[in-house]
């Protein structure tokens, strides 16, 4: 299937990382500078289709990959956040010692702002595309609602593991998988959601499923709080280039530049997108693409 | 040789060992090891007086459950796995040793109708990574010997954070959401950040495990059915 702008990549390899195998793309000449870029959560570096090839073209070498569970990698027993980071790394690893530019979107954003502090000498650059923290929270709630709404969260997550042996995907049609893409990516067009099902499932006898790790769901618990992120950000050396959206969706960070603004450092640069959600560079891949080769040039 | 009834948490096989076992009416007990421990071969001496089944768990990466390829730990993982043996226990009261006495607390907090008190014992990863992110690394892993414990569960469970009102959290569900009057037990002397904030709620009391285990086993009547 095609779809206007959209380039497989040029080059497909595989990282094992102590025996789960990564699958790693790359776009542009082998030889051309390269940089890093990273997706978000529920997403797979098909998605970079579009955007990829317009900074290939511009003179990269453009290597992916697609986190553990997720797209074309292995599904993990077990993840982590510090799994991602590490995955992460051993990725760079196969691509420079020397420090590159990172372009990260949502999850794969803050990954890389992790990255940028534990080893700055391996980071050049970072491109944020809606994926800083920030410190939005539930609304207040008194002590003893707040309590029954972290007990239904953590036994319908315990509920969902119980029940998580063997599970699949739900099968489907092309166009059934990629209406129900629609709904967490409701302003992206259904001929590209369409596209990304050709890439991001495969087809069984009974139907088409999505690759992701079924064990994976949206939601969740846990002790990380947002303002940990924030209070690293002021100390980030490499030059920042941030996108922000102005349209909520449901995948979105919600993370607005007031928002941010005192925890910039020094010398980032904000770039506001009018009329864009939460996939900037899906929408916009040519001025987003402009932009980056630009800040990188 | 302890005897083993093997249990399927998603992609992880897990070890349930039955240590002894004790009157089968009664609600039993589950041990949960430190990091890097596996179940003990013999029921510990402060557990002689406890009535019911003593069982013990191997969490995922440990003694004789699955070490996954490619690490990825956390204490909220555990806790899963914990719940997987309460699928197969049923109510059951818990007494955890250093990770395993966090893991507890979350379970106890979690599923509150399930665990019929949880004491917090002293061992290895009491402390995890603290309360809070500390100067950043992404530490080297060595590739596994294939042998337990897993390498990446000594990495990442040392390091997974603890913030005190998370931990809080659950002592607050468990006092909420259990009906028992003290369903947290503190045996352990060690007081990281997290374990000082359990220590302050109320709800919970300091014991010594033997204590403890003669409290909660009052409590432990042959259940109705």
């Amino acid at each position: 299937m095609e779809y206007p702008g959209a380039r497989r990549p040029d080059r497909r390899r595989t990282v094992d990382r102590h025996g789960l195998q990564l699958a790693v793309w790359e776009w542009g000449e082998e030889s051309a500078p390269p940089l890093l870029l990273a997706h978000g959560g529920f997403d797979f570096a098909g998605t970079f289709d579009v955007f990829a090839p317009a900074l290939a073209d511009g003179g990269w070498r453009v290597v992916a990959w697609d986190h553990r569970g997720h797209g074309d990698s292995e599904h993990a027993v077990l993840y982590s956040w510090d799994a991602d980071l590490r995955d992460m790394l051993a990725v760079l690893d196969t691509v420079s010692r020397r420090p590159i530019p990172f372009v990260g979107h949502s999850k794969g954003g803050n990954i890389t702002l992790q990255l940028a502090e534990a080893c700055p000498h391996r980071v050049s650059h970072v491109v944020n595309i809606d994926g800083l923290p920030s410190r939005n929270r539930a609304p207040d709630v008194a002590d003893h609602e707040r309590t029954k709404m972290l007990a239904g969260e953590l036994s319908g997550w315990l509920d969902f593991r119980r029940g998580a042996v063997g599970r699949a995907r739900k099968p489907g049609t092309l166009d059934e998988l990629a209406k129900r893409r629609q709904r967490m990516n409701p302003r992206l067009p259904l001929d590209w959601l369409r596209y990304l099902v050709t890439i991001g499932a495969r087809e069984d006898e009974d139907g088409w499923r999505w690759k992701i790790d079924p064990i994976m769901r949206f939601g969740g618990f846990g002790p990380w709080r947002p303002e940990w992120a924030l209070e690293r950000l002021p100390g980030l050396g490499a030059p920042l280039l941030a996108f922000f959206g102005t349209e909520p969706e449901p995948m979105g960070w919600s993370t607005t530049p007031d928002s941010v603004a005192r925890y910039m450092p020094a010398g980032a640069r904000m770039e506001v997108i009018e009329g864009v959600g939460h996939f900037i560079h899906i929408e916009r891949p040519r001025e987003v693409a402009d932009a980056v080769l630009e800040f990188l040039s | 040789m302890t005897d083993i009834t093997w249990l399927q948490h998603a992609k992880v096989t897990l070890a349930l060992h039955r240590l002894r076992e004790g009157d089968g009416n009664r609600r039993p007990l589950l041990l949960l090891h430190g990091l890097g421990e596996q179940a003990p071969a013999a029921p510990p001496p402060e557990t002689a007086a406890w009535p019911g089944p003593v069982c013990a768990l191997d969490f995922t990466g440990h003694g004789r459950s699955t070490i996954p390829a490619g690490g990825g730990y956390t204490s909220e993982l555990l806790m899963a796995d914990v719940d997987t043996a309460l699928a197969e226990l049923g109510e059951a009261t818990v007494v955890g040793r250093g990770l395993g006495a966090y893991v507890g607390l979350l379970i106890a907090g979690a599923r509150p109708e399930l665990v019929r008190g949880a004491v917090l014992a002293d061992g290895p990863g009491l402390a995890g990574g603290g309360g809070k992110p500390s100067s950043p690394h992404v530490p080297t892993v060595e590739a596994s010997d294939g042998g337990p414990p897993d390498p990446y569960a000594l990495v990442d469970l040392s390091r997974d954070l603890r913030p005190p009102d998370y931990a809080a959290t659950f002592v607050r569900q468990a006092n909420q959401l259990s009906g028992i009057d003290w369903p947290v037990h503190v045996a352990a002397i060690g007081r990281p950040d997290w374990l000082a904030a359990v220590v302050a709620e109320p709800g919970v009391r300091e014991a010594s495990i033997a204590d403890a285990l003669t409290h909660y086993g009052q409590e432990n009547e042959p259940p109705v059915s």
